[in-house]
């Protein structure tokens, strides 16, 4: 059971405060995408052995939706940040790269 | 034969005789004793029979590795089966008895002769019985589950009336286990300033030195390990619980440990378990180490004991467990038993010492007290009967099993090297590493399980990290505790690390098959699963039929699948499979730990959620007069609604009826609070609701209402109700019953993760109102009695609502109708429901006023063809197959769920669409769910499937069965029969037609 702490209101928490939202940062496809795009937005969703972004809600505590990076292989968490972003925060990239120099990220054009 | 001895016993009061009863016989046994060292006392060697051939079985070892000392505890509704005998504490009145035997314990016809046995090997049952196929089920099955299995179940009535709790508890350092190791590591942790948390699954603290005895210190270990129990006593940051075990570990440092708080004071009002929820800042596993048996023909007969049970029976319970002992060994460690038993006066025939040389000091001080120590010498052969052994035939080591000598004995005691508790370090990840000198599995320290920080979050200290001895088990255990201070930002204890007085131990030997040579009539013979039966030579069949991996060949032989978990069969069973692969032991690997360590009740797993406080029943403002009225409940979501409010002698079903009938002649009553009532409120509101609803609510003027659908991004339906708006920025949202925690959550996903810029706020008013629906012809009349609004038609007509105060309660009125009639829904707040409900019965009173339940509310709504969430969509239905297009706005260029509305799957014409059945016989009503079929029966005998019943019901107001159903292309069909398959050889049939059975036009609710 994991450990979150919730970027919004700073708890830190056992992971049964919380509900998971699948990846972040997806990106929505609405009316005029094609269909390619739309079905990747609705079913394709990545599964990495290692460093991974993901969506959380403080569900039994303050209701906010937040962002963890977290790696799925050790669970270890890098960080957690508002949910109000298109892209990993600057500091979060830091972290993650501290303990896992080999990363590749794919947020790199957006530093 | 086992006995008690006349002295000694440093855990039992000679003082307090406990009398209890094994298989009916009363016995007795002393304060302190476990059940298996009083059996043991009481000279019972045999106590149970085992899982497949039926073999008679004694106590093996005494903690929570035993695989054999099994019984059913308790009686009646106490009765628990599979109780380890060896850590089961003794009290006045224990009841035990044997399992997995018929007719008796002494004599078991179910027993399977040494020739039968060649009929069962590993994997026996994929491989026999398969034909013919019937005599699985009749024959084959039914006597295998007579003859296999352990204890019985509870009987299906019985209810455990024992109280069962979870606590919480949180801890900068968990250590686990009390002895030396773990004393050490708890105290310099505590001095370190850390706060503590120390476990022991054992009544007493002390481990193996209270039986291994030796000086810490300068003291003898037994007064030293009160002194540290004294010491941490005294330290405010150190708990010490003792009968808790850490059953599992695992992320981020999260422990469950069970607490046998009252198993030895049955009925004293406390909770008998206790499960602990721990969070660790770090875990000290401090667990020990667990001695291995050896493998050698008829290793399995009681008297067969591992060496350090022997002494822990001597020692601590002044327990013989036979006049003649044999002691078979690899290692120095075992001479203590020999020691110990010579101490008490017992015979210790011969030591066979499988090792080339026997010079260590412990060997030394055996020999010079005259013990007869064979060397490169192990055991062919141990002869004996049902009551145990009785004799051992000596070999080589090395060779065959020729025997060269057979010595008469009634306990042979063995030891094949010890190996460290590593479950705990490993449930959650950590590696281990193999120890070729010491023959084990050790923790792998460069390879821990991570913390959320990724750093350790286990360390093993003590025997369970590889540090055998004494001494060697204290520094570890120090250092250990200094590295978690220093890690926890602590300045570690300056004190110096206990010291332990050691005799030194020469080299062990890892010794898998006795002898080495043994051929297939020995290891036929040789026991490595005692619980699950599971011999030497099974595993070497395994591995011969090519069962490689150590995770398929345990699955096929059962090695380890015992209630035990294979704590003593593990390490042997794959260093024989290692041999029979000839690959080393690593590179073969173990099997997954998994927890619990030892099995958990359900009981403690439960804790207090049983009965009223399972789940917490939500209940609206009108609960307790329906109660009172003799509601018949069903539940709706969390909440509990009245089904139907009978009348005193009429049944549910007639009461619906009745509840129909009045709401459409005269006037009916709902409580329709349970309704969702979220409020939308904000500059963006409409834009916001635009977005959530599949049609516009931006156009909605104030002060009407708007029947509205939400769908996912898939397209599919998931939620309904009507949107009132309040004001310019402001909307009420209802939702149905179940689904307002969830379409609030889903509102707050989208404002907070998609568009976060919106203006708009969420506040979910479900709980805040009590909401009342005045339903039928006569309804206008009994609201207009209450006064003080105006509901005329033209005031306030259909889909519209105002605010107001009726019979002096502030009111939200809603001209809404789910049943086709004139119908008012008023929100009041929900302190004054109970009120507001008593006034309307007394101003409908002269109207014939009658509350009604869902089912009434259920009939009237199908009768109008209205949908339900959740009988009409199962989360595949768009709108549009329930013709619901009207509702899907073309005009809005974005919706949630408008994009995939365009694929190609959900504007196939072809797809399931809602139509209305009437059975060829009105009197028949479908069952819900009855598969429309057409066509040929395909090759399995089923015909195509086109659909299924939806909703199904009795309509009293047509006097005919009614019926909606999803048809494949069901609006191209208006008029055809379909046939619905309800069992083989019987269908009903039914005319598709319009789903509005009353009142299409809608001239009954505009009035």
């Amino acid at each position: 059971m994991l450990l979150l702490t919730c970027p919004c209101c700073g708890v830190s928490a056992e992971e049964t405060e919380f509900h998971p939202g699948g990846e972040a940062h997806l990106k929505r496809s609405g009316p005029g995408s094609d269909d390619a795009a739309f079905r990747d937005y609705l079913f394709a969703r990545k599964n990495p052995r290692g460093v991974h972004f993901e969506r959380w809600r403080h569900a039994f505590g303050c209701g906010k939706w937040f962002h963890a990076a977290r790696c799925t292989a050790t669970l270890e968490v890098f960080g957690t940040y508002a949910a109000q972003t298109a892209a990993p925060p600057a500091h979060v990239l830091e972290a993650i790269r501290a303990r896992r120099p080999d990363w590749i990220s794919e947020w790199e054009q957006d530093r | 034969m086992s006995s008690r001895l006349p002295r000694g016993g440093r855990l039992i009061d000679r003082a307090r005789p406990v009398a209890f009863s094994f298989n009916g016989t009363r016995l007795k046994g002393f304060a302190g004793d476990t059940l298996a060292s009083a059996l043991l006392g009481s000279g019972r060697s045999l106590v149970g029979r085992s899982f497949k051939y039926h073999r008679p079985r004694g106590v093996y070892a005494s903690g929570a590795e035993e695989p054999n000392a099994l019984v059913s505890l308790g009686t009646g509704d106490r009765m628990e089966p599979n109780q380890r005998a060896t850590t089961t504490e003794l009290f006045a009145g224990l009841e035990a008895r044997s399992q997995n035997h018929w007719p008796s314990l002494e004599t078991d016809l179910g027993a399977v002769s040494a020739g039968m046995a060649k009929f069962l090997p590993a994997g026996f049952y994929y491989k026999t019985f398969i034909q013919p196929r019937a005599a699985w089920k009749h024959l084959f099955e039914p006597v295998i589950r007579r003859s296999a299995g352990l204890g019985p179940a509870p009987a299906a009535g019985a209810r455990d009336p024992d109280r069962y709790e979870h606590f919480h508890a949180f801890a900068d350092v968990l250590v686990v286990g009390a002895g030396i190791a773990g004393l050490t590591a708890a105290r310099r942790a505590g001095a370190a300033g850390a706060r503590v948390l120390l476990l022991e699954q054992a009544p007493h603290a002390g481990g193996r030195a209270l039986a291994d005895g030796g000086r810490i210190d300068g003291a003898d270990a037994h007064d030293w390990v009160a002194a540290q129990l004294a010491a941490l006593a005294q330290m405010p940051n150190v708990t010490v619980r003792l009968r808790t075990q850490a059953a599992g570990v695992y992320d981020h440092g999260y422990v469950l440990a069970g607490e046998r708080v009252a198993d030895h004071t049955p009925g004293d009002g406390r909770p008998r378990h206790r499960l602990w929820r721990i969070r660790a800042g770090h875990i000290i596993t401090a667990t020990g180490a667990i001695e291995r048996p050896l493998a050698f023909a008829g290793n399995d007969r009681p008297g067969v004991m591992l060496a350090s049970a022997v002494r822990d029976y001597v020692t601590l319970y002044g327990v013989s467990p036979g006049d003649r002992t044999v002691l078979v060994t690899g290692n120095d460690d075992a001479y203590r038993t020999a020691l110990a038993l010579l101490d008490a006066g017992l015979t210790v025939p011969a030591v066979l010492d499988v090792r080339a040389r026997a010079e260590g000091p412990l060997a030394q001080a055996v020999r010079a007290r005259g013990v007869r120590v064979e060397t490169g010498r192990g055991v062919a052969l141990a002869w004996g009967g049902r009551r145990g052994v009785t004799s051992v035939g000596i070999c080589a080591q090395a060779g065959e099993g020729a025997v060269l000598e057979e010595i008469g004995c009634d306990c042979v005691a063995v030891s094949g090297g010890w190996s460290p508790v590593v479950h705990l370090w490993s449930h959650c990840g950590g590696k281990l590493r193999w120890d070729e000198a010491a023959a084990m599995f050790v923790p792998d320290p460069a390879r821990p399980p991570l913390n959320h920080d990724g750093r350790a979050m286990v360390t093993a200290a003590g025997a369970a990290s590889g540090a055998l001895r004494a001494d060697a088990a204290l520094a570890d255990a120090a250092a250990a505790a200094d590295r978690v201070a220093q890690a926890l930002d602590l300045s570690p204890s300056e004190a110096p690390a206990p010291r332990a007085e050691t005799v030194d131990e020469a080299a062990p030997e890892a010794v898998w098959m006795m002898p080495h040579g043994a051929p297939a009539a020995l290891r036929e013979k040789a026991f490595l699963d005692f619980q699950n039966d599971v011999k030497v030579s099974d595993v070497q069949l395994a591995a011969q039929e090519g069962f490689e991996s150590v995770e398929h060949a345990k699955r096929y032989t059962t090695l380890g699948m015992a209630t035990d978990q294979g704590k003593l069969s593990n390490i042997n069973g794959l260093a024989v499979l290692s041999q029979s692969l000839g690959a080393p032991i690593p590179q073969v690997g173990t099997t997954t730990f998994r927890p619990p360590y030892t099995p958990l009740s359900f009981g403690a797993i439960t804790g207090a959620a049983r009965g009223e406080l399972f789940k917490p029943v939500r209940k609206t403002a009108i609960d307790g007069w329906l109660a009172a009225q003799g509601a018949h409940w069903e539940p709706v979501g969390d909440w509990r609604r009245p089904y139907a409010i009978p009348r005193p002698g009429e049944s549910v079903e007639d009461a619906v009826t009745r509840e129909v009938l009045n709401t459409r002649r005269n006037v009916g009553l709902l409580d329709a609070s349970t309704l969702g009532k979220i409020l939308v409120k904000g500059p963006d509101a409409a834009k916001f609701l635009d977005l959530i609803y599949t049609n516009m609510m931006s156009t909605l003027k104030v002060g009407r209402c708007r029947y509205g659908l939400m769908c996912t991004e898939n397209g599919f339906l998931f939620d309904d109700g009507v949107v009132a708006r309040l004001s310019e920025d402001s909307f009420l949202c209802h939702t149905t019953s179940g689904g307002s925690d969830r379409v609030h959550a889903w509102m707050e996903e989208w404002l907070q993760t998609e568009w976060w810029d919106f203006r708009v706020y969420t506040a979910n008013l479900t709980e805040q109102h009590a909401q009342i629906a005045v339903v039928g012809p006569k309804a206008r009349q009994v609201l207009e009695a209450l006064e003080g609004m105006d509901l005329g038609r033209e005031t306030l007509p259909f889909m519209g609502f105002a605010e107001g105060t009726l019979a002096g309660i502030p009111a939200r009125v809603h001209r809404i109708s789910f049943s086709g009639e004139l119908s008012f829904e008023v929100a009041v707040p929900a302190g004054r429901g109970q009120a507001f409900w008593d006034a309307c019965l007394e101003a409908g009173a002269a109207h014939g006023i009658q509350p009604y339940g869902t089912e009434a509310l259920h009939v009237m709504r199908a009768e109008k063809g209205f949908i339900m969430i959740g009988d009409e969509t199962d989360g595949t239905v768009t709108p549009h197959d329930l013709n619901l297009g009207w509702a899907v706005s073309k005009k809005k260029q974005d919706f949630i769920g408008k994009r995939a509305m365009e694929r190609t799957h959900l504007t196939d014409p072809d797809r399931k669409q809602l139509v209305g059945l009437a059975t060829l016989d009105p009197a028949e009503v479908l069952p819900d769910g009855a598969h429309a079929v057409e066509g040929a029966p395909r090759p399995d005998g089923i015909a195509g499937m086109i659909g299924h019943v939806t909703s199904s019901y009795f309509s009293p107001t047509l006097d005919r069965s009614i019926a909606m159903a999803l048809i494949r292309g069901g609006s191209r069909r208006m008029g055809q029969v379909l046939r619905f398959e309800v069992e083989p050889g019987r269908a009903i049939e039914a005319t598709v037609v319009d789903p509005v059975f009353l009142d299409p036009e809608g001239e009954r609710q505009n009035v």
